[in-house]
């Protein structure tokens, strides 16, 4: 599937939601599936910085193809963070790059988390952009 | 049976009316009635608070204390008599002592800014709580930095109080104040302020109370308290936002040199020598943010129309119904939490729920259509003394119902089925 199909599928799945509770519902448990962050990795060079609840944000290239992992002691900033690497995990730097993230504000996530600073959205997608610039020249 | 049915109908048709006075009380979020649980923050404010700041900036917008004109007059008046008001509300001697501020954090700035330039030298002790909001901290410490001076803590214990015992040991002579706030924006427990304000005074120490939360949950008279500063937030009490309150004793305020100097705050200026104008002009540097101000007198007289015996009562009611609840569900820990009665706690609550962060509970409970708070509320060493990254509050005010208390109650439970 390639990135876009990806996002479309996103958009498609949360748009049968139509009730905010389920939403969160459905993040909660895409938080809960991300289970294998190690503790030894929750360092402060991996938190995002921005969110009110701390998320650690770590990766990994192989093969020209950028691997994310990432844990929070928030569920629902998990889900999110959960979303947002199993759209982004597995793909090139200019896969990454050449996504305009818009697939945030078409499910309503920046519309209905963001404003707050408490999640962080905006930190999570500047880190991962900053990541894919980051490992652009090695694959 | 049936007077009582009469007198509680008559009750809710006035909770109704007091309520149908807040424009932003009959609003929806999400399709959902408003419960605004986030009063502690900032309280909503009432149509005749937002009619007063209208009528100003319609009709009598002019620059106070400069002009000889009808519009400068009206507001001039406007901005003076909201100081009156403040005056009798807080039972202060003149209305010398009454100084217009941004909100508490400037009153606060202000005092520790002049206080220090006054009165504070290298090695001297200053002293605060660890239940204190950022803003009864930071500009003390700033202080202390430029002056060399040493800042101290007085502890709480596990409930939340503070450990007013220990005053002896942290009191000395080099201590030159002593700031507490009257009541923590985290733990809602009103403290010994009298007590501590004696005990202070019994070896010739100031104190300044932070009452941004005691001047809306207790009855403030400055003269029975005998404080030498209480410093509070117009928006906390109904009236507009950017409006706060220094009260100081006016020989120590005669002391204190300007904090910021510009126009209205002099008495002659020249580029060799400028004298100040007298208290309370002094400490009012340019134009002042009259039009928010002018709302104090509306937001006092609302908020003595509201304390009432019937009112508090049902508050008290509220308070009780909702300490019994997170007191006793065991996934819930509560910090600050009554030793004697209840009377101790006015009706804010600040709690974590075992293995679930503060801040989904509080995004879920937005979704809802209820209002609360998340975090570290501005008082990160009191988070780190109990322990915790955050916390979640919920905060009352008069016209907030049992009902909706319940229907808080009946939320949480959810949410926190919905993230276990």
């Amino acid at each position: 599937m390639t990135l876009q199909e990806a996002e479309n599928a996103i958009v498609e799945e949360f748009s049968m939601y139509e009730e905010w509770l389920d939403k969160y519902e459905y993040l909660i448990e895409l938080g809960k599936s991300l289970t294998d962050y190690p503790d030894s990795a929750k360092t402060d060079d991996k938190l995002i910085k921005g969110c009110q609840s701390r998320v650690w944000l770590d990766y990994k290239v192989e093969d020209g193809k950028i691997f994310f992992n990432a844990d929070s002691d928030a569920i629902i900033t998990k889900g999110i963070i959960s979303l947002l690497i199993g759209l982004y995990s597995g793909r090139t730097a200019n896969e990454i790059l050449s996504s305009d993230f818009s697939v945030v504000e078409k499910i309503g996530l920046k519309e209905n988390l963001s404003p707050t600073r408490a999640n962080g959205l905006v930190s999570m997608i500047a880190k991962i952009r900053e990541i894919a610039y980051g490992t652009e020249g090695l694959v | 049976m049936r007077v009582c049915a009469r007198v509680s109908m008559t009750f809710m048709a006035r909770i109704e009316e007091i309520r149908s006075l807040f424009p932003a009380l009959s609003r929806k979020v999400y399709g959902k009635d408003l419960v605004y649980f986030d009063n502690a923050a900032t309280s909503q404010r009432p149509q005749s608070v937002i009619d007063m700041w209208t009528k100003i900036t319609s009709e009598s917008n002019a620059n106070i204390h400069r002009a000889v004109h009808r519009l400068a007059d009206e507001a001039t008046q406007a901005y003076e008599q909201a100081r009156d008001s403040v005056r009798d509300f807080i039972n202060a001697i003149s209305r010398e002592e009454i100084i217009f501020t941004s909100g508490t954090t400037a009153a606060l700035n202000l005092v520790a800014f002049s206080f220090g330039e006054a009165f504070v030298k290298e090695g001297d002790e200053i002293v605060v709580t660890e239940a204190e909001h950022h803003s009864n901290i930071v500009p003390w410490q700033m202080m202390c930095k430029r002056k060399g001076a040493v800042l101290k803590v007085l502890p709480v214990d596990d409930s939340g109080h503070l450990r007013t015992e220990m005053l002896d040991e942290i009191l000395s002579d080099k201590t030159r104040i002593m700031a507490v706030t009257h009541i923590s924006n985290v733990l809602g427990l009103i403290n010994p302020v009298k007590e501590i304000i004696e005990k202070c005074h019994a070896s010739g120490i100031p104190v300044l109370i932070d009452g941004a939360q005691g001047v809306v949950h207790s009855k403030v008279d400055v003269q029975d308290l005998d404080c030498d500063f209480y410093v509070f937030s117009g928006h906390k009490l109904y009236a507009a936002t950017g409006t706060g309150v220094l009260y100081g004793k006016k020989e120590l305020l005669d002391e204190m040199p300007p904090y910021m100097g510009g126009g209205e705050m002099v008495g002659t200026v020249s580029f060799e020598e400028t004298t100040y104008a007298p208290l309370p002009m002094k400490f009012e540097a340019g134009t002042q943010n009259f039009a928010s101000a002018a709302t104090l007198k509306s937001a006092i007289e609302f908020t003595n129309l509201l304390n009432d015996n019937e009112l508090v009562d049902k508050l008290d009611k509220i308070r009780d119904y909702l300490l019994d609840y997170l007191r006793s569900d065991e996934r819930i820990t509560l910090y600050g939490v009554p030793r004697g009665t209840n009377e101790e706690k006015i009706p804010l609550f600040s709690f974590t729920v075992k293995g679930i962060h503060h801040e989904d509970l509080a995004l879920i409970l937005d979704k809802m259509g209820i209002a609360v708070r998340s975090g570290q509320m501005c008082a990160e060493p009191l988070m780190t003394r109990f322990g915790v990254t955050g916390m979640l509050r919920v905060s009352l005010a008069p016209y907030n119902t049992l009902e909706e208390a319940e229907y808080f109650i009946r939320c949480l439970d959810k949410a926190i089925k919905m993230l276990q």
